[in-house]
């Protein structure tokens, strides 16, 4: 194998995620279309776009609990089955509540060992992973803590650990800045930041506001109006890119100290 | 049943020793026993899943099958399990969601209840065996129906120990478990199965109408001692095993139903957990002590609770 050729296959191995025309949607009706993106190894991605735009519809068909309406999407090439260990994912919804006494350390656990059969009880080993990707996320301390004693920025660390704990390639981060204010949105998103560079793993977050992602991100996907549109944030995040995409005059503005609004679609979105 | 004809001992040993002479004493602490076990362990997931209330419908579901089965001259263990079976699967297939539809499942539950007296009034035996449905006759137990609550409870510990981690893990986040492959639908029918079978073998204990106090509140205590769902799930059984045990004892010696003692026990360590034992008292030892070392550490610093 000559050198262009490993350069080629190297390049097509670093290809995470591929999508081509895809339309996603519910039986009887299509959230958006015309999509075309691909995300490679290592890439820090947004998505961003209103409610109900179709972001969350965007990981489940990646979590492959859902097909495709048109088109296609390659997910390390080849089309996403439910169940991926080299998946984590942290969903938009959780079950915690003020009654969940259980302590954090169980909850990441059974993330790496759950879907097992047995009672694991030789679960000394386990736990040990699980306290491994706490002290990653930097919540060591917290890892005998029960989850309802936790805030919400703690939790969302809970959850990242709980998506790092089988050592995933991809992670699959859905708003975990919302209920955070504006510091803890942003250590998190280092935190992430981090563990991208680091694990050189491939992140896609969903975010109502772009601007505390803006310094880390590679990439943006903007969804609305029934299209996704992807890019670098400079190149997509412009008035005319996005003019020209939704085909209605939308208005990017941007402050002196660099944040975003996007205006037309959807007012304030993406205001600070 | 005649039971306060027998003279208390200040011996316990002389006591237990008496009372395990008669056999209908025996199949009593055998049944309680097995029943004690499962509504603990079974409990902990059904407070963990929030199906409390789908676990009190399912034993009235159950009332209905019991009736039917006693009006056929069936034994009332298989109009209850047949019942409680089909209503756990009907609920689980109608949508994870069923499970928490109040006004829906509270409609049934109403609903088998009219039809379970129906069945009553159609027999024209004795209504000691309605009162024993809806309150439980752990007393008149028969060696048959030990032997079919232990089998059942034999198979339910295995279930749970071969699906522990998946049941847990679904019940805690069932997002994350269900991209990671587990089938939430069949989850949910293998835990109203299991909830199903507990249920109808409790029945036999407290009956269908008291149910609440061996499946339910013991398994909320224990959740808010322990934060570690193996620890939490033993306090559960140790609370229901020690309610039924103390109450058999006393019902031996004292005519008012086992039942009644056993809800009063519940009842009185549940208000203990929920309002004497928290951080009320003393917030920090909370983090300072493990559920366990904190009871003793509160027996040396507030002896007069
Ligand atoms: N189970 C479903 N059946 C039919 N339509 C659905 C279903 N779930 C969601 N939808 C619809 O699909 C669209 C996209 O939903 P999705 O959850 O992906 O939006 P989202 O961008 O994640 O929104 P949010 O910001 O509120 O989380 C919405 O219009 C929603 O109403
Ligand atoms: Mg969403």
């Amino acid at each position: 194998m000559n050198t262009v050729d490993k350069m080629i296959t190297d390049a097509v191995q670093q290809e995470i995620v591929r999508a081509e025309n895809l339309a996603a949607g519910y039986p009887g009706k299509t959230v958006w279309q015309g999509a075309n993106f691909s995300f490679v190894r290592g890439e820090f991605v947004a998505i961003i776009g209103p409610n109900g735009a179709g972001k969350t519809l965007l990981m489940r068909l990646l979590l492959g609990l859902q097909q495709p309406v048109k088109g296609t999407i390659k997910l390390f090439n080849s089309q996403p089955k439910r169940g991926n260990p080299k998946i984590g994912y942290v969903p938009q919804r959780h079950l915690i509540d003020n009654d969940t006494n259980i302590e954090c350390i169980e909850l990441v656990r059974l993330a790496f060992s759950g879907t097992r059969w047995g009672f694991g009880l030789s679960s000394k080993s386990e736990r040990k992973t699980a306290f491994e990707a706490l002290e990653a996320v930097g919540a060591a301390e917290l890892a005998y803590q029960p989850l309802s004693a936790l805030s919400g920025g703690e939790l969302q660390r809970i959850f990242l650990a709980e998506a790092l704990v089988s050592n995933p390639e991809i992670l699959l981060l859905d708003e975990p800045l919302s209920n955070l204010d504006i510091r803890r949105a942003k250590e998190l998103v280092q935190l992430v930041n981090k563990v991208v560079r680091l694990r050189n793993v491939t992140a896609l977050l969903v975010a109502h506001d772009i601007n505390p992602l803006l310094p880390f991100l590679d990439k943006v996907v903007y969804i609305a109006n029934g299209k996704a549109a992807t890019g670098k944030p400079k190149d997509v995040l412009t008035s005319e890119s996005l003019t020209a995409l939704y085909g209605v005059n939308i208005e990017v503005m941007r402050d002196s100290r660099g944040n975003v609004a996007i205006i037309g679609i959807e007012d304030h979105h993406g205001d600070e | 049943m005649v039971t306060n004809s027998y003279i208390f001992n200040a011996n316990l040993l002389i006591d237990v020793q008496q009372m395990f002479q008669y056999q209908f004493m025996q199949h009593a602490f055998e049944a309680g026993t097995a029943v004690a076990i499962i509504a603990g362990i079974v409990g902990y997931f059904v407070v963990l899943r929030r199906s409390a209330f789908a676990s009190h419908a399912l034993s009235h579901i159950g009332f209905a099958g019991a009736a039917g089965a006693v009006l056929l001259g069936i034994n009332p263990i298989f109009g209850l399990l047949t019942f409680t079976c089909g209503g756990g699967v009907g609920m689980a297939v109608l949508g994870p969601r069923a499970v928490n539809r109040d006004v829906q499942i509270g409609t049934v539950l109403a609903f088998m209840l009219g039809l379970g007296v129906l069945f009553i009034s159609l027999y024209t035996g004795y209504a000691t065996e309605a009162y024993s449905i809806l309150f439980g006759e752990i007393l008149g137990i028969s060696s048959s129906d030990v032997l079919i609550t232990v089998t059942a409870s034999l198979i339910i510990l295995a279930a749970v120990g071969i699906m522990y981690r998946p049941l847990l893990f679904a019940s805690l986040d069932e997002d994350v478990a269900e991209a990671k492959g587990l089938s939430m639908p069949l989850l949910g029918i293998i835990f109203m199965l299991l909830v199903a079978v507990a249920v109808s073998i409790a029945v036999q204990v407290v009956g269908v109408l008291l149910i609440f106090s061996l499946m339910v509140t013991p398994a909320a205590m224990a959740r808010r001692l322990a934060k570690q769902p193996r620890n939490a799930m033993i306090i559960s059984v140790l609370i229901s095993l020690m309610a039924t045990w103390s109450s058999l004892f006393i019902a031996f010696y004292e005519p008012y139903p086992v039942s009644f003692f056993i809800t009063s026990m519940v009842f009185v360590s549940y208000l203990f957990v929920r309002y004497i034992y928290p951080s009320r008292i003393c917030l920090e030892c909370r983090e300072k002590f493990s559920s366990l070392s904190l009871a003793k550490h509160l027996q040396k610093t507030h002896p007069n609770i």
